[in-house]
């Protein structure tokens, strides 16, 4: 009989504190976890020197932050979505679909991407071509197309070490992986004159679809977990390349060596510039029908992109963001809560 | 005709047989004494092997983790200028506010280079940010939050335990290494030198960090100030809402399969479905406790109560199985006796089988509440898996505040860039495993001392 009474009693109690729950004070943040860690360091700040409930900032991913961010407009949502790419056109329509008609991006600064090899291991200059010469599934060589040869760093360009080639790249579902086919194969594809001879072997599409495709040999690792497995893999084959994001790198000095790009040695400085050519903007998406039901969240928007939490010698600047030299735009259209059009 | 009567020394009469002593062991007798003992070394190796991971696991993790127990502080004289951390000079904690952390390096830098000058500490090559780098982002935090309660301090000289730099800290654990330190770029070989005279002077000391079970989770930049308080409260209370919602329900469950239900084929289907709940994987839970619990029923994410309804749906399979293994472990006779007196079914029930199978049913629930413990996959999904720097109030309100958990805070901190977190990582499983240690000791001793035998 107690028995009975218990669940009853239990039931029932959770029953009424399920429809007692309260309105929601935090803001919730999902995304990118490229983005994640500048995130969580903004979100601790906000909520240390604001008077607002701290943000809670989960990962999951671009694709999985902005699906969720796309779901529609209410409490049970998320307010904030990071993506380490722009939303696509896609995306863009799901979440008009859904109700979510206001959106608010924001571009909070730059993140680079670079080759590091074990700290104990030879010196990399590396270039576009060199690198696609190296992982690409087939190259041109005098003037065919045939799978890659190439099995000795040297063998691609006999400036760089002779040791086997071995390399860890991001798998496919991380947003890094795009950039590398864009800003390294496909740039490096190019600088090989490789894609002319692919378009005439293979026709327009294949030809240009050839130029990102990355040898399965097993001389190139997809990893598909984050940047410490990456690292973790060098550990255990030294010879190895990874391929790391700038603030990973600067924060495990101490264990890798950063390779230079066509002679251009990666920092915020060069990727500021535009001298290092491979980075990508990072961006969150602010969802502005909640801006007045969830408090602090326009205030956090503001706070994430100003000058002493994002510009120069910020704290985000100092874990590895590169900072944005638009920042006032940015700050300025944040203020004015202008919300984004639809994607090309 | 088995081999002991056809050849094995007992044989009686036939001509050919050969006499054979007792005391001297034949051919066939030896092979089966060298299987046995073959047997009994696989079993002695198996256990070998296992003990082996075992300790190697346990080996590494406490050489990993036991470092996050412990933690260096400076503790310098700070001049709080009034500069800096008042700038309208009205001494108003509200116009104060305006002045961001951030702004508080500079003010822990300087205390430190004038405490370097004051201490006749010579280095070469000491740069202004490698006097910032010293001390932990935290430090700002703390610095501000105290003059802003205590208006008073601007203009005056504190001397307060601040945190240091995970670097730092690093280097009193052997993270750090002058070799190491020459090439990160977060540190360098002047600070290293700095921070030894520092040690050395006295102000800088290394002590039991009890912050790192009491406080929150800090971001990536602050891994020196990162606890599990929050994930400690927030599995507290999950496993609060398991506990109540789980064991009455599977109790009540296993009751009425057991001892009431009538066996039909309805209540084969149950059961087998039952069993087939119990191996569904964990993420699967997650996905139900999404559509369910947050989008249909709109609890709020992150919030220890969809965790905990997620986790009692995982956990009632097992607890039902083992509950119904303790019901038939109470011998019939005893059903039989109460029955023969005239005792009603319920009565037997409740007053002979039940309390005769606590010991059974509350060893599976700890067991089960164990499993539920360590679990992250489900949580994935429902939005625990996340960075939360408050605690949650007490229940019930508690229930439906943001919370971690503890294995998903081993998970996010295995995640980050700075290996100090690596430390805190393996320091988190130690924890775990304390607690999980805890609730299998406790369910040993409830069967230790409740348990009959017949």
């Amino acid at each position: 009989m107690n028995m009975m009474k218990m669940t009853a009693s239990a039931l029932a109690a959770a029953a009424l504190s399920a429809t007692a729950a309260s309105a929601r004070d935090n803001i919730q943040v999902a995304g990118s976890s490229t983005v994640l860690p500048y995130a969580t360091i903004a979100a601790e700040a906000f909520a240390e020197n604001t008077d607002f409930a701290a943000p809670v900032v989960e990962g999951g991913g671009s694709s999985a932050g902005l699906k969720q961010f796309c779901e529609g407009v209410g409490e049970s949502g998320i307010d904030v979505a990071n993506a380490s790419r722009p939303m696509k056109k896609a995306e863009f329509e799901a979440c008009q679909a859904n109700g979510v008609t206001d959106i608010m991006e924001v571009r909070l600064g730059y993140d680079g991407i670079v080759f590091a090899s074990a700290v104990s291991g030879a010196d990399f200059a590396l270039t576009p071509k060199d690198v696609f010469n190296a992982l690409a599934a087939e190259v041109v060589v005098d003037g065919a197309v045939v799978a890659n040869p190439n099995t000795t760093w040297n063998q691609v360009n006999p400036d760089l070490p002779e040791q086997p080639i071995l390399a860890f790249i991001p798998g496919t579902k991380h947003g890094t992986r795009e950039v590398f086919e864009e800003k390294v194969m496909i740039a490096g594809c190019e600088e090989a004159g490789a894609q002319e001879a692919f378009v005439a072997a293979k026709g327009e599409d294949d030809g240009e679809a050839a130029c990102s495709k990355v040898r399965t040999d097993g001389r190139s690792v997809d990893i598909d977990g984050d940047y410490t497995e990456t690292l973790a893999r060098l550990g255990s084959s030294p010879e190895g390349v990874g391929v790391f994001g700038l603030s990973f790198y600067e924060n495990n000095t101490d264990k890798l060596k950063v390779a230079t790009m066509s002679g251009v040695t990666p920092s915020t400085e060069t990727i500021a510039s535009g001298e290092y050519p491979v980075s990508r903007p990072l961006f969150f998406y602010v969802k502005k029908q909640h801006i007045g039901t969830i408090p602090g969240l326009k205030e956090f928007a503001s706070f994430f992109v100003s000058d002493p939490v994002a510009g120069d010698g910020s704290p985000l600047a100092n874990y590895g963001l590169v900072p944005d030299p638009e920042l006032p735009a940015t700050q300025a259209a944040v203020d004015a809560e202008t919300t984004m059009t639809a994607p090309e | 005709m088995s081999d002991a009567t056809s050849a094995g020394p007992r044989r009686v009469g036939g001509p050919a047989a050969a006499r054979t002593s007792l005391l001297v062991a034949d051919a066939r007798t030896k092979r089966r004494n060298a299987a046995e003992a073959r047997f009994r070394a696989y079993g002695v190796i198996a256990i070998a092997v296992a003990m082996l991971a075992l300790f190697f696991l346990m080996f590494t993790i406490l050489r990993d983790g036991s470092g996050a127990f412990w933690q260096t502080y400076v503790k310098i004289p700070v001049a709080i200028d009034a500069a800096v951390v008042d700038p309208k000079g009205n001494r108003d904690p509200s116009e104060m506010d305006d002045v961001l952390t951030m702004s508080y390096a500079g003010v822990l830098q300087d205390a430190l280079a004038r405490w370097t000058a004051d201490n006749g500490v010579e280095i070469e090559g000491l740069k202004d940010s490698d006097y910032a780098g010293v001390f932990s982002n935290q430090a700002r935090a703390q610095l501000r939050n105290m003059v802003l309660q205590n208006p008073e301090l601007v203009d005056q000289t504190v001397e307060v335990p601040v945190l240091a730099a995970s670097t730092i800290d690093g280097m009193f654990k052997g993270r750090v290494t002058e070799a190491s330190a020459a090439i990160d770029k977060r540190t360098s070989v002047a600070q290293f030198q700095l921070a030894n005279a520092m040690e050395e002077k006295g102000a800088l000391a290394t002590r039991f960090n009890w912050d790192f079970v009491t406080q929150p989770d800090a971001s990536d930049n602050r891994a020196e100030a990162a606890g599990l308080g929050v994930a400690i409260i927030g599995s507290a209370y999950m496993m609060l809402i398991v506990l109540v919602l789980s064991l009455p329900i599977g109790v009540a469950t296993s009751i009425y399969l057991e001892e009431f239900a009538p066996k039909n084929k309805l209540t084969d289907l149950i059961e087998v479905n039952i069993s087939n709940l119990a191996a569904v994987p964990s993420i699967v839970f997650g996905i139900l406790g999404l559509a369910a619990f947050i989008n249909f029923m709109g609890l709020p994410r992150s919030a220890p109560i969809v965790g905990g309804l997620v986790l009692t749906l995982m956990t009632l399979p097992t607890i039902i199985i083992s509950t119904r293994a303790a019901l038939r472990a109470v011998p019939p006779s005893i059903r039989d006796a109460a029955l023969g007196v005239g005792a009603s079914k319920m009565q037997t029930v409740f007053h002979h089988v039940l309390p005769l199978a606590m010991p059974g049913i509350l060893t599976g629930t700890i067991i089960g509440l164990a499993q539920a413990l360590g679990e992250t996959a489900p949580l994935l999904l429902i939005g625990m898996v996340a960075f939360v720097t408050e605690y949650p109030a007490a229940p019930p309100e508690g229930l439906f505040e943001p919370a971690s958990a503890l294995p998903v805070q081993v998970y996010n901190w295995t995640q980050r860039a700075d290996s100090a977190f690596f430390e805190r990582a393996s320091g988190a499983i130690i924890v775990l495993l304390a607690f999980l240690f805890a609730m299998n000791l406790v369910a040993i001793i409830l069967r230790r001392r409740f348990e009959r035998r017949w």
